[in-house]
């Protein structure tokens, strides 16, 4: 199998004061799969794919040196602007943000301020948006409605929708079942399955099971290191470094 | 004495304490409502709120007092306006452009809260001083001026208050979506913030509506309804000092009067922007 590869880390070093959050990352993450970060907690997995759409950006404490190629243009010398790079990435965080505003609007957002304006087409999107996420029959009757007004499983969904409707060719989601419910859980998983056909996916988890269950691909960190990575196969069941093999037993934390 | 005993004294004390502050609120607002009604409603008369001065009004003679209701609607109301079209981006400017320089944003933080501090006497007085320097006469523009630069560090630092409990989560998201840093900052940040800002906005409309000392100087005193920024511009505040200071009952009557008139502006401003607010709270995230 042909393996194009969407996202390079090279190099990429973090500080936060003297602290060195990430140390000399070097990954890749292939095209059309799934990649799972996996390790403890604390180990700068969050720190990473933050890094990836520049929200370290927020934190004027963190320092990042090091490349990040995304297509092969560098998120933090970006020839474009840095929200164009951002829209072509989708982000779920650990908990669900939901925009202040009501479920339709909060999906047509991303199209509203990237110059869709017709409202036609802006519904039609909408709707194609809230079924791939399985969200549509529930939220039919209720477009209006806030979406505080949702679940916190259905929020999430909404999110990953608002995401979609970008357009974005990578989605990112920093352990985005940790605040679900076992069954919206496995809707989020199985969503992320059906849509790797389109698009490239990097999932956070400290959930060993969960990575099991979705990953194709997997990097394994531990304090601040990239310690193993590779396809999900050959990590899981021939793990080459100690560390790697203690932690998929469970006695690594 | 035992430890159970001890927890119940405990509780007894802070349920007496807070249950005493809340009285003293409660009846203090009571009775200023209650001696401004007692004294006022008697004299509250159509003619009150739909006449100016006549000759003799400060004597007791006919007349009322719609040239101070107006004024005092124009001079609040314009402040008000002018410094949300200057705090509101300057909220929005720290918490999202500037938030990373923690510094200077506390810096900012502390002027605008020292300004907050200041007496509005200060304030009339720093007016009048800058209405020689750009030669204004009292006027309702340098009244508006004036009350705008007192109130500004109140408004801004309310809607900071409330703009800065934002969670950062929101603040990510929107910028995954490739918002910019002004379409978080309005299309998002003010949504969810808006019953907030409109509690800020009322603060200052109260203290813009009710301030004495800094129209005193500025923005004069006339029988005549305002018809223009150029033209000194009666106020409710000065209206109610005047007719006070007069030693006829009537006429003190009339004064209380005028701050009924005075707490049913505030009250109807208040009533408008709660159902306003309302409007939007449902969409705010938790």
């Amino acid at each position: 199998m042909q393996q194009d590869t969407k996202i390079e880390v090279k190099n990429l070093n973090l500080y936060i004061g003297k602290q060195h959050i990430l140390k000399d990352i070097n990954v890749s993450i292939p095209s059309n799969k799934i990649t799972v970060i996996m390790g403890p907690s604390g180990c700068g997995k969050t720190t990473l794919l933050k890094s990836l759409n520049r929200l370290t950006d927020l934190y004027p404490e963190m320092k990042v040196t090091g490349m990040i190629l995304i297509d092969g243009e560098d998120v933090f010398h970006p020839i474009e602007d840095i929200t164009m790079i951002r829209q072509k990435m989708g982000l779920l965080s650990q908990r669900p943000y939901p925009l202040p505003m009501n479920i339709q609007k909060n999906v047509a957002y991303g199209l509203r301020i990237s110059g869709r304006k017709r409202r036609k087409g802006i519904d039609k999107r909408v709707e194609r948006y809230l079924q791939m996420v399985g969200l549509w029959d529930e939220v039919k009757d209720r477009l209006k409605d806030p979406a505080s007004t949702l679940s916190i499983g259905q929020q999430q969904r909404l999110c990953l929708a608002r995401g979609l409707a970008v357009d974005p060719q990578i989605i990112l989601a920093d352990e985005p079942t940790s605040a679900l419910d076992p069954l919206s859980s496995q809707i989020i998983e199985q969503k992320f399955v059906e849509l790797k056909e389109h698009y490239t996916i990097v999932v956070v988890t400290h959930i060993l099971r969960q990575a099991k269950r979705i990953a194709d691909n997997i990097v394994f960190m531990y304090l601040g290191e990239v310690i193993e990575q590779g396809p999900a196969d050959e990590v899981l069941n021939n793990p080459q470094e100690e560390k790697t093999k203690a932690y998929l037993k469970g006695g690594l934390y | 004495m035992k430890r159970q005993t001890l927890i119940k004294a405990e509780e007894v004390f802070f349920r007496v304490i807070m249950f005493l502050s809340s009285m003293i609120i409660a009846a203090t607002l009571f009775l200023i409502i209650f001696s401004i009604f007692y004294k006022g409603l008697p004299s509250l008369s159509w003619d009150m709120v739909s006449q100016t001065p006549k000759g003799g009004f400060y004597f007791g003679k006919e007349g009322g007092i719609l040239n101070a209701i107006v004024g005092s609607i124009y001079l609040a109301g314009g402040s008000t306006l002018l410094s949300l079209a200057i705090g509101l981006p300057l909220a929005l400017f720290l918490n999202i452009n500037i938030v990373s320089k923690k510094r200077l944003v506390n810096a900012i933080r502390f002027f605008l809260d020292l300004l907050w501090g200041i007496p509005s006497i200060v304030y009339g007085a720093f007016g009048f001083t800058l209405m020689i320097y750009l030669g204004l006469k009292t006027s309702l523009l340098a009244g508006i001026i004036t009350v705008t630069l007192f109130i500004l560090p109140i408004m801004v630092r309310a809607m900071d208050e409330v703009i800065k409990t934002i969670p950062i989560g929101l603040l990510e998201a929107s910028y995954s979506l490739g918002s910019t840093k002004s379409e978080t900052a309005y299309r998002i940040f003010f949504r969810q913030t808006i019953p907030g800002i409109v509690t800020a906005i009322l603060l200052s409309f109260g203290r813009a509506i009710g301030d004495a000392a800094s129209v005193l100087f500025t923005t004069g005193y006339t029988d005549h309804m305002p018809t223009s920024l150029t033209q000194p511009t009666a106020t409710l505040p000065l209206a109610i000092f005047f007719q006070l200071s007069v030693p006829i009952r009537e006429v003190q009557n009339r004064a209380y009067a005028s701050a009924a008139i005075l707490v049913f502006i505030i009250l109807i401003i208040s009533i408008l922007s709660r159902i306003f607010a309302r409007k939007f709270q449902k969409n705010q995230i938790k």
